[in-house]
């Protein structure tokens, strides 16, 4: 499903912050990605996105090579991924609604025929009296569901979610965790980003990819 | 989503309306707002310029026909000529000639208002060598009978000469052709500018919207659909500026028009009106207006699409 092969990443002419990267990412996988702040996790998911270009190596999503990829090539890969990002990047002009609706709404299908599933999706996520609300008067954590049920929309076959529960109370964070367990048992593959150790012991038979010191360690499962 | 996966977070049932489309870009902007005065100011200019050309193509066109219509005869009489006779003779010869509508000999009376304007009134100006006037109505423009006529009129009455306004005609065209095409010219230069002013609005537009552009990107929307939006976008301001300069041009028109109609009826407005025409744009000018008006709302749209195509092809 997605697949690095000795990638690496740098800015301009300064040092590697991502080196040799060697690591898949299998369908209906479910996995951590974890490390201290700063170590490259939310760069590592946009490589995964591929919202960056790797300086080197190679990089397969669906069995093609990233580099390769015409536009339309990537946006339709984009379409069979969903992300949950870090500041939640939600369009501050539309509803919570129209947030939501928005990869339908890129795919160009009829707003009649999402409608009954973005309204269904939004009550599920605990925001169904939320529909008409903007963004900036949402609270962190109802923008993190906002941004969940956005990249669910879709059904993706990878959801990436880049600290999906760093603004939910711990109560709300373990259900949300439980939403990502159930879309993986559907088929989905997951990559959690986080850092939340206890978070990640809950869901012990998930694998973990630690990045740190420019470099990812697998661990399959819980790490020694 | 058909089958819930888990259950309902919060158990909320609102039936209540909600807005289900709103414009991707944001409508309400200082660049936005800056942009329809812009295109209102540059529409307004271009529909005047039209209009104006519209006006003077109508009144040359107007001033050719009558002008090419008519020929004069001027009867120069030397001293001993029977004045009268000379005339008499000329309008007979004149008024058997093939194409000839009339040909109406003007009195001592007539010729002279025609010169008060130059040399005032309550002048005795039997004393002067002024040449009699025949003016002749041709039935259409222009025509190699003049010529016959001409010849015959040189043999008959040798103190008579023709004179078809040709030269006159000729001018009046070359300055209003002249006058129509720097019009046209004016009317390019503006929509260059306009054009010019929407590209660099819509590169204001997709670099204060990089964040946006992003995030559709990231959810899959492809350059095509981005760019459609960008084109909605501008189409709407475009509409907006067209809307306000194309209404306050009509306006302006529909004023000149009245203000017109209201001199030709003050003294001296005959003259006024012969020179410049009525300043009454017909219902086809006004056609014209609005057809400048839509042509800049599909500019506007087309251009910032355009300008978004290719940056987006730059940007990834």
């Amino acid at each position: 499903m997605l697949r690095f092969e000795n990638v690496g990443l740098r800015y301009g002419m300064g040092p590697e912050v991502l080196g040799d990267l060697n690591f898949s990412v299998e369908p209906q996988s479910f996995q951590f990605l974890t490390g201290p702040s700063g170590a490259g996790k939310t760069t590592l998911m946009r490589l995964m996105l591929l919202s960056l270009r790797p300086t080197r190596g190679t990089i397969r999503v669906f069995g093609q090579d990233s580099a390769a990829l015409t536009k339309d090539g990537l946006t339709t890969l984009r379409r069979r991924i969903g992300a949950v990002f870090q500041d939640f990047r939600l369009l501050d002009h539309l509803t919570t609604y129209e947030n939501v609706a928005l990869p339908l709404r890129a795919m160009g299908q009829e707003e009649s025929g999402y409608r009954a599933e973005v309204v269904e999706l939004l009550r599920w996520v605990g925001l169904g009296d939320r529909m008409n609300a903007s963004p900036p008067v949402l609270s962190g954590g109802e923008k993190q569901r906002a941004a969940i049920a956005r990249a669910l929309i879709v059904r993706p076959e990878l959801l990436l979610a880049d600290e999906p529960t760093g603004n939910v109370d711990p109560g709300l964070a373990r259900r949300l965790l439980r939403l990502f367990v159930e879309l993986h048992r559907l088929g989905t593959a997951v990559v959690i980003a986080t850092h939340d150790l206890q978070l990640m012991d809950q869901f012990g038979f998930a694998r973990r990819l630690v990045v740190g010191d420019r470099k990812l360690t697998i661990f399959d499962g819980l790490p020694p | 989503m058909n089958e819930p996966i888990v259950e309902p977070i919060l158990a909320v049932e609102p039936e209540h309306a909600f807005e289900t489309r709103a414009p991707l870009i944001p409508g309400d902007s200082v660049a936005g707002r800056a942009l329809v005065v812009v295109i209102a100011i540059m529409t307004f200019l271009a529909c005047l310029t039209a209009g104006a050309a519209l006006l003077v193509a109508e009144a040359s066109q107007a001033w050719r026909s009558d002008v090419l219509r008519e020929a004069t005869i001027q009867v120069k009489a030397q001293a001993g000529d029977d004045v009268e006779n000379l005339v008499s003779r000329a309008v007979a010869i004149v008024a058997k000639a093939p194409n000839v509508e009339s040909a109406h000999a003007l009195t001592q009376a007539e010729s002279e208002k025609l010169l008060e304007p130059w040399l005032g009134a309550g002048l005795d100006l039997s004393q002067l060598p002024i040449p009699r006037l025949i003016v002749v109505r041709l039935r259409s423009q222009g025509s190699e009978d003049l010529s016959t006529l001409r010849s015959t009129l040189a043999t008959a009455v040798p103190q008579a000469d023709l004179d078809d306004h040709r030269v006159w005609a000729s001018r009046l065209g070359t300055m209003a052709n002249a006058v129509v095409t720097l019009a046209a010219a004016l009317f390019v230069l503006m929509i260059v500018a306009m054009g010019t002013a929407i590209a660099f609005a819509t590169r204001g537009a997709v670099a204060a919207n990089r964040e946006i552009v992003e995030v559709l990107h990231l959810v899959g929307a492809s350059n095509a659909f981005i760019a459609r939006e960008f084109q909605a976008h501008f189409r709407r301001l475009g509409f907006r500026g067209a809307l306000i300069g194309g209404l306050a041009a009509i306006a302006s028109f529909a004023i000149a028009s009245l203000l017109s109609f209201w001199w030709a009826h003050s003294p001296g407005g005959e003259e006024i009106a012969a020179m410049f025409g009525s300043f009454a744009l017909r219902p086809f000018g006004y056609i014209a207006l609005v057809a400048v008006c839509a042509a800049v709302t599909l500019l506007t749209g087309l251009l910032s699409r355009e300008i978004v195509m290719r940056h987006l092809q730059k940007l990834q």
